[in-house]
């Protein structure tokens, strides 16, 4: 009692709620900023540049390759899915 | 040229159709052939705002799908010469908004030589906020000095720059602005509401302006008339002000220093207004 009678005369000021939500968010906030941040991804060149390579070695349809890029909270995460179509048997 | 600009949240009630209605309406007053469309789908609100709620005919979903012609969806503005309202549709669902549909709604505007269109957009961050920011070549990210919604700005922001056609293609990134709503310069004072520095130094994109928390916003709505029109209020004038930065050439800084924050400060009242009273 007499403590805090003495701390609210003498000093610390109580945080205020506004300094307080500053740092609850400063702790969740994500993103890096619009114009710091990594430009982004040509995901469709990236995509054709895939199935071009791949092609060489497996014949497959645009649709098999897919490119999705996905931010979560603190990272992200670029997501390629390559379906490889059944081989056809060979007809003898 | 025509340049697309969504207004956007992430979190609701933060006054994203009140922003979109008066900077779309600025941007008419300035001469400026603008297009406003609500992208809120089953929840349209933006003819209400804009006071044309009666004249409602044709609605986006209807132009998407084919039913009307988008010259007979658009609303002239009974105020500007130059401004348009698409409105949304109030009975469909959100799903009805294809992306190739939005898009060749927002080519048409293009080829009809509107330089800007206004994409008011829902809250949340499904479909039909995504399809509102996904072929903005600007953004401006509405933001209370509040927690929830400053963390949904943040949430939004990275939406837009994963999502987007820009970000998608590769292509120069949306040019983001960060406009602060509903701000309380005495709160401020007083330690109970974040500041604008502090809201800007958190989300870490360039800040457009400051609309103070006004009961004008409620009288402008209450008659369907955007806010920028209610002569001599604080909130009419912090809006020009957003559009004529919008409208600078160059860095947003010069922007800012050629027309500096207003309504930002709070003094307090003296000894004698306090026994007198006044505002």
């Amino acid at each position: 009692m007499s403590l805090s009678l003495i701390s609210r005369i003498f000093g610390e000021k109580k945080k205020t709620t506004a300094a307080i939500a500053k740092e609850r968010l400063g702790l969740i906030i994500t993103h890096e900023g619009g114009h710091s941040g990594r430009p982004g991804i040509n995901l469709k060149a990236l995509q054709q540049e895939l199935i071009d390579v791949i092609s060489k070695y497996v014949p497959i349809n645009k649709d098999d390759v897919k490119v999705e890029l996905e931010k979560n909270a603190n990272l992200e995460v670029l997501e390629v899915s390559i379906t490889i179509p059944e081989a056809q048997p060979k007809t003898a | 040229m025509s340049k697309v600009v969504v207004i956007t949240s992430g979190k609701g009630g933060v006054g994203k159709t009140t922003t979109s209605a008066a900077i779309a309406s600025g941007l008419a007053l300035r001469g400026h052939k603008t297009a406003v469309i609500d992208f809120d789908v089953g929840l349209r609100n933006l003819d209400l705002i804009m006071g044309c709620e009666r004249r409602v005919v044709y609605d986006f979903v209807n132009v998407i799908q084919g039913d009307a012609r988008l010259s007979q969806a658009l609303i002239k503005d009974k105020q500007c010469e130059n401004l348009y309202i698409l409105p949304a549709s109030q009975t469909r669902d959100k799903d009805a908004l294809t992306e190739e549909g939005v898009e060749e709604v927002i080519d048409q505007l293009r080829q009809m030589d509107f330089e800007f269109i206004v994409c008011d957009s829902p809250a949340g961050i499904e479909h039909g906020a995504v399809m509102a920011l996904t072929f903005a070549d600007e953004a401006i990210i509405t933001t209370n000095p509040e927690v929830s919604s400053v963390r949904d700005s943040d949430r939004i922001i990275g939406i837009l720059q994963s999502k987007s056609r820009r970000a998608q293609n590769g292509e120069e990134p949306v040019v983001e602005h960060l406009l602060i709503t509903r701000y309380s310069p005495r709160r401020v004072a007083e330690g109970e509401m974040l500041s604008y520095k502090d809201v800007q130094e958190l989300l870490r994109i360039p800040l457009i302006g400051v609309i103070p928390e006004s009961e004008a916003v409620l009288q402008a709505s209450n008659q369907g008339m955007p806010a920028i029109h209610l002569k001599g209020s604080d909130v009419a004038e912090a809006y020009s002000d957003v559009v004529a930065r919008f409208l600078e050439e160059g860095s947003r800084e010069e922007a800012l220093a050629k027309r500096p924050l207003r309504f930002v400060d709070y003094a307090k009242p003296g000894l004698i207004q306090r026994i007198f009273g006044g505002k």
